[in-house]
């Protein structure tokens, strides 16, 4: 599934609910699927500058696509990891680098998810974005 | 008369918005007050009927704004029980008098000087002194906290010594809200020949020092935490201390004679004033302590207690409740956890429902290290606060418990 469609899934899932604390317990949820990581992967270059929770995130090229893991002590911030990981984990490096976020806004939760809150999200998309770019580059010189 | 809370709200226009469609429950006053009309009306004063600059002019206008500012000054003076009005000097705030001072030492130190901070202290109290060892050579000693979140005072005689020539604490932590005891770190500072600077930024909206009773050799505080604008602040110096610093930057203002071959330097409190100041945050700042003033800020910490007896009670009924800084002597603040849960997912559930507080380390990483946690959730409470905004921050947290566990 392209990352589009993927987003479009996640607007679709988030429009059914309501009230903010239904969609807070969905994306509560979310964070809870997110595979966990050991305790030794969770090292001081993976951690990610800028958001209030420590955000650690991880990212190898497995078959010309960019896998994600991730982690975080904060289970709302899981939960923003997982809409991610899950929109931009397998997928071609070039579609990651290439890819629109402003699906985040239709989400519902845009007051809490904009970009100048300091939750992190902007630093997070930015590293991923950061690795898919780096695999691109390795992919094109091989 | 009994402290008509109601009345004391209405003061204060920000306190009828919504947020978030539920109305705005305000417990994020040790990062910034509100302000109350007075306040707001004091600025817009200014700039509609008096703006001018100040101490130059010839003209009408320019002395109507030099005098509403000095004014102010002599506010300030009164309010601290400062004995000269030019050992009052306007900043843009505290870290800029701890700047200011930090900077006029780095001719005062040598190496093998000692500078004393406490360990509960903000960054912006403990960088200034890094960089200013760094620069003279000085070493940095530190005075330990215990596990009440009070200072370790029988440990004093251990980093106090006649090579401690600065000492460095906060009146109120701002990250647990203890109350330090800064006559008797002063009283030993003394004995030893140590100048002291005292951060008093949480400490004004809840307490009136007595600057001279004190004998602090400085103080410094923010406007902005006392119902005042942002951007101004004071800094208390004795004169003889003042007079002992040099300049922290050149400009208009604060001399009194230049010739390309010399500058004459301008009598305190210019000397620390270069440049146009911030006249309407000057006078708004006196308009703050005005309010203060006409509510008494005995009646003030009065209420305050009864508002820090109710929420510790209160909270403490929550299941895994740990409250950090459990000392005797502590302000309007609590600074908790809850469990395992992060304190930035109980803050942002919380935001959902209105009601502000603040999350994160409060700039005082080394306290959190300390009890080895990222940060709290911390709740500070002024005099305008009610105990139902209490209940509502109660019911918010079992809330947030419930959705995050």
């Amino acid at each position: 599934m392209s990352i589009s469609k993927k987003q479009q899934e996640i607007v679709a899932e988030f429009s059914l609910f309501d009230d903010w604390m239904d969609k807070y317990q969905h994306l509560i949820e979310m964070g809870k699927t997110l595979p966990l990581i050991d305790a030794s992967e969770k090292t001081e270059d993976k951690l990610i500058k800028g958001c209030q929770s420590k955000v650690w995130l991880h990212a190898q090229l497995n078959d010309d696509r960019v896998v994600f893991t991730a982690d975080s002590d904060a289970v709302i911030t899981k939960g923003i990891i997982a809409i991610l990981i899950r929109v931009f984990s397998m997928q071609p490096p070039e579609a990651v680098v290439q890819a629109k976020t402003d699906f985040i806004d239709e989400i519902g939760l845009k007051e809490h998810l904009s970009p100048t809150r300091a939750n992190g999200l902007v630093a997070m998309i930015k590293q991923m974005k950061l690795y898919a770019l780096a695999f691109e580059t390795q992919m094109n010189e091989q | 008369m009994p402290f008509d809370v109601a009345a004391i709200r209405a003061d204060f226009p920000i306190l009828h918005r919504q947020v978030n469609g539920k109305p705005l429950v305000y417990l994020d006053n040790a990062a910034t007050s509100q302000k109350p009309q007075a306040v707001i009306d004091s600025i817009v004063e200014y700039y509609s009927r008096y703006n001018a600059n100040i101490h130059r002019g010839v003209h009408s206008l320019s002395q109507e704004a030099t005098d509403a500012f000095e004014q102010a000054r002599i506010k300030i003076q009164k309010h601290f029980n400062i004995a000269k009005k030019h050992e009052v000097i306007f900043t843009s705030g505290t870290t800029h008098g701890i700047n200011l001072v930090a900077q006029g030492f780095s001719n005062l130190l040598e190496a093998g000087d000692e500078v004393l901070v406490s360990a509960l202290e903000h960054h912006s109290n403990i960088v200034p002194w890094q960089m200013l060892c760094e620069r003279t050579g000085a070493r940095l000693e530190v005075l330990p906290m215990n596990a009440e979140g009070t200072l370790a005072m029988d440990q004093l005689k251990n980093v106090l010594s006649s090579k401690t020539k600065l000492v460095f604490v906060n009146h109120i932590s701002n990250a647990l809200g203890t109350i330090n005891p800064i006559e008797e770190i002063i009283q030993k500072a003394h004995q030893v020949g140590a100048a002291v600077l005292v951060d008093g930024a949480q400490a004004c909206s809840h307490l009136q020092p007595d600057l001279q009773a004190l004998n602090v050799d400085f103080y410094v505080t923010s406007a902005h935490k006392m119902c005042g604008p942002t951007g101004i602040g004071m800094l208390y110096g004795k004169e003889s201390w003042l007079e002992k610093l040099p300049p922290y930057q050149g400009g208009g203002e604060m001399i009194s004679e230049v010739t390309f071959e010399k500058t004459t330097y301008a009598e305190l409190p210019h000397k620390f004033e270069a440049g146009t100041p911030n006249i309407a945050g000057g006078i708004a700042f006196g308009a703050a302590i005005d309010y203060l003033q006409h509510i008494g800020l005995d009646a003030i910490a009065q209420y305050e207690a009864e508002l820090l007896a109710y929420a510790t009670q209160e909270l403490g009924t929550i299941e895994g409740m740990k409250i950090y800084g459990t000392g005797p002597d502590k302000t309007s603040v609590i600074s908790f956890n809850v469990g395992e849960i992060h304190p930035y997912d109980i803050g942002t559930i919380l935001d959902q429902m209105g009601i502000a507080v603040r999350t994160g380390h409060h700039c005082a990483q080394p306290v959190m290290q300390y009890f080895n946690i990222p940060g709290t959730v911390r709740a500070s409470f002024a005099f305008y606060n009610t105990k139902e905004e209490i209940d509502a921050l109660v019911n918010g947290v079992r809330k947030a418990q419930m959705m995050l566990s």
